[in-house]
C-alpha cells in the first residue's frame, strides 16, 4: 500500500514493516505498523520508535538570532542557556497560534527552531519578514531527518548506540528538555530529551544519509527491551493523554495559546513579541473560549470537528477526540465558550446529543516532568 | 493480503454475508480488508433484536479508534439475533472477522436480492482496485 507525498529516508523501512502508510500533510508517513493501541502500549511500557523526519528545522544564526527568536515566540527565548529546549507558540499579530516549536539555543548566535511539517512553509517565509539585524535564516528541513526514540527503556537503548558515537556517552547527564550535539564521523548530530508521548525519551536529528542506519540500530539494539516501531496514529493518542496540543486540532491561527491552556508559554512581562498586545487584552479582558477535557459518558467517540451543545446551544467543538488506551474511556479535548465551561455539556454524534462529563486534562500525567 | 473466503457473498461497503443452506437466513459481518483499514475497533452499535432491515439501510456504526463507519444491510430482513459478545469485547472482529466477529444474523425477506452480492472473486477484484 502506498501513498503520494513526499518520503522520508526511512520509508522504504515502513512499507518493508507493513505500516499502513497516509498523507500527512504532503507526506507518505506510517500512520500505524502493527495497530495503534499495540504500538502505544509499547511506548508507556518499554519503548517505541518513530520517523518524525516530516517536521521542519529552521536554523537561526548572528548577532540577532536571540532578538529575532524573542520576538517570534511567546516564550523567554533571551532567558534560554545553551543546550537548552524551550517549547513555544509563535503568535500572529492577533494572538492565534502560527505555529509550536520547540527552540534549541546552540549558542548565544545560533538556534534551531523545529515546526510542524504542516507549517514549515509558512514559517519560514514568515520568519524571513521577521528577521532581525545582523540575523540569518536557513530552512534545513530537506536536510535533517529526525527518529523519536519514547518510553521507559528509551535510555538502555541508546546509550548502546554506535551510530550516535559519543554522544551516546552523554546521554545520562540529560534532563528533560536539555540536549547535547556534535560531529560523528562528520556527521552534526543532535540528541535531545524530549518527544510527544508524555514518557521518558529522545529526539535524534540527523542527516538523511544517516538516518537508516540509526534506525535499524535502534531496532536491532531495542529487541530485547520490547521496542518496536510506533506510527502516527500512536503518536497522537499518546500526547492527547498527557494534554499536549496538535497544531490544526488544539491550536489554529484563531485559538489564541491561552484559550488553548499554554499560557505557561505566554511571557507577557517580555517587552514585546508578536502578538503581545492582542494576549494582554485577552487576558485582561477574560477569554472567550476555554479548552476543557470531555469524558463521554456513553459507548461513543466525540471526534475533531464535533459541537459541543451546552442547552441544546452550540457552545464549541471538540478539537480531539478518542479512545484512551491507557485510560480505556472514550476522551476530548474541545474548545468552548468560557462562560459554559463548567458544563453540563453534551457532543453531537451523529445527530444525537451525548452528555459528556468535564474532566480534568491533562488525563494523565506526563511522566517526562516528573 | 487481506482473506476472502470463497464461501461467502460480499458487499460493495466491506461486508460478508453467509447465507444458509436453506436460503432463509443470512449471517453479516465485516471482512478481513475492512476490519484492518479500520484498525483496533472500541465501540460497536448494534441493532435491536427484531428490528426489520432495508437492503442498504444503516444499522449500526463501527467505532474505531481513528474512525467510525456505518454498517449497511446487505439485505433485507428481520435482525434474529446480534452478536453480543461484541459490546463487551468489539476486537473480536479483528482477531476473528469472519467467525467469533460475526455481527448479525438475519431472516431474508427478499431471496431475490442476493443476487445483488458480490462473489469473492469479484470482491478480491473491487479491494485490489480501490486499495
Amino acid at each position: 500500500m502506498s501513498a503520494n507525498g513526499k518520503r522520508t529516508p526511512l520509508y522504504e523501512r515502513h512499507v518493508a514493516l507493513g505500516a499502513k502508510i497516509v498523507d500527512f500533510a504532503g507526506w507518505a508517513m506510517p500512520v500505524t505498523y502493527d495497530g495503534l493501541i499495540a504500538e502505544h502500549q509499547r511506548v508507556r511500557s518499554r519503548a517505541g520508535l518513530f520517523d518524525v523526519s516530516h517536521m521542519g528545522e529552521l536554523v537561526f544564526a548572528g548577532t540577532g538570532a536571540t532578538a529575532t527568536l524573542d520576538h517570534l515566540a511567546t516564550n523567554d527565548v533571551a532567558g534560554l542557556h545553551d543546550g537548552k529546549v524551550l517549547y513555544t507558540a509563535l503568535c500572529n499579530e492577533d494572538g492565534g497560534v502560527r505555529d509550536d516549536a520547540l527552540v534549541y539555543r546552540m549558542s548565544a548566535t545560533q538556534y534551531v527552531l523545529v515546526v510542524n511539517a504542516s507549517n514549515t512553509a509558512k514559517i519560514a517565509a514568515w520568519s524571513r519578514d521577521h528577521l532581525q539585524p545582523d540575523t540569518t535564516m536557513h530552512d534545513v528541513s530537506a536536510a535533517t531527518a529526525l527518529l523519536a526514540l519514547q518510553g521507559p527503556e528509551s535510555t538502555r537503548i541508546l546509550s548502546q548506540s554506535k551510530v550516535i558515537g559519543a554522544l551516546a556517552g552523554k546521554l545520562g547527564g540529560l534532563d528533560y528538555y536539555e540536549f547535547t550535539f556534535g560531529e560523528v564521523d562528520g556527521v552534526p548530530m543532535v540528541v535531545s530529551r524530549t518527544g510527544y508521548t508524555g514518557e521518558r525519551g529522545y529526539e535524534i536529528y540527523l542527516s538523511p544519509e544517516r538516518a537508516g542506519d540509526l534506525w535499524d540500530e535502534l531496532m536491532t539494539l531495542g529487541r530485547g527491551h520490547g521496542l518496536g516501531p510506533a506510527g502516527l496514529g500512536a503518536r497522537d493518542t499518546l500526547r492527547f493523554e498527557v494534554g499536549f496540543c496538535l497544531y490544526g486540532n488544539e491550536l489554529e491561527e484563531d485559538i489564541s495559546p491561552l484559550e488553548a491552556g499554554i499560557g505557561w508559554t505566554v511571557k507577557l512581562r517580555k517587552p514585546k513579541f508578536l502578538g503581545k498586545g492582542a494576549l494582554e487584552r485577552q487576558k485582561s479582558n477574560g477569554l472567550p473560549r476555554t479548552l476543557v477535557g470531555i469524558e463521554v459518558q456513553e459507548r461513543a467517540i466525540a471526534r475533531h470537528g464535533f459541537e459541543v451543545v451546552a442547552g441544546g446551544r452550540v457552545v464549541g467543538q471538540v478539537t480531539s477526540g478518542t479512545w484512551s488506551p491507557s485510560l480505556e474511556r472514550s476522551l476530548g479535548l474541545a474548545l468552548v465558550q468560557t462562560a459554559a465551561a463548567g458544563g453540563p455539556l453534551a457532543v453531537r454524534i451523529r445527530g444525537r446529543d451525548v452528555p459528556v462529563q468535564v474532566v480534568p486534562i491533562p488525563f494523565r500525567k506526563p511522566l517526562s516532568r516528573a | 493480503m487481506a482473506e476472502v473466503p470463497k464461501d461467502l457473498k460480499y458487499t460493495e461497503q466491506h461486508e460478508w454475508v453467509h447465507i444458509s443452506d436453506d436460503g432463509t437466513e443470512a449471517t453479516v459481518g465485516i471482512t478481513d480488508f475492512a476490519q484492518g483499514e479500520l484498525g483496533d475497533i472500541v465501540y460497536v452499535e448494534l441493532p435491536e433484536e427484531g428490528a426489520a432491515l432495508e437492503q442498504m439501510e444503516s444499522f449500526g456504526t463501527i467505532e474505531a479508534v481513528k474512525t467510525v463507519e456505518d454498517l449497511y444491510a446487505p439485505l433485507s430482513g428481520e435482525v434474529l439475533e446480534v452478536n453480543h459478545l461484541l459490546t463487551d469485547k468489539p476486537t473480536l472482529i479483528n482477531e476473528s472477522p469472519y467467525d467469533e466477529g460475526w455481527i448479525v444474523r438475519i431472516r431474508i425477506d427478499k431471496p431475490g436480492e442476493a443476487a445483488t452480492l458480490l462473489s469473492a472473486d469479484e470482491y478480491r477484484e473491487r479491494i485490489a482496485e480501490g486499495a
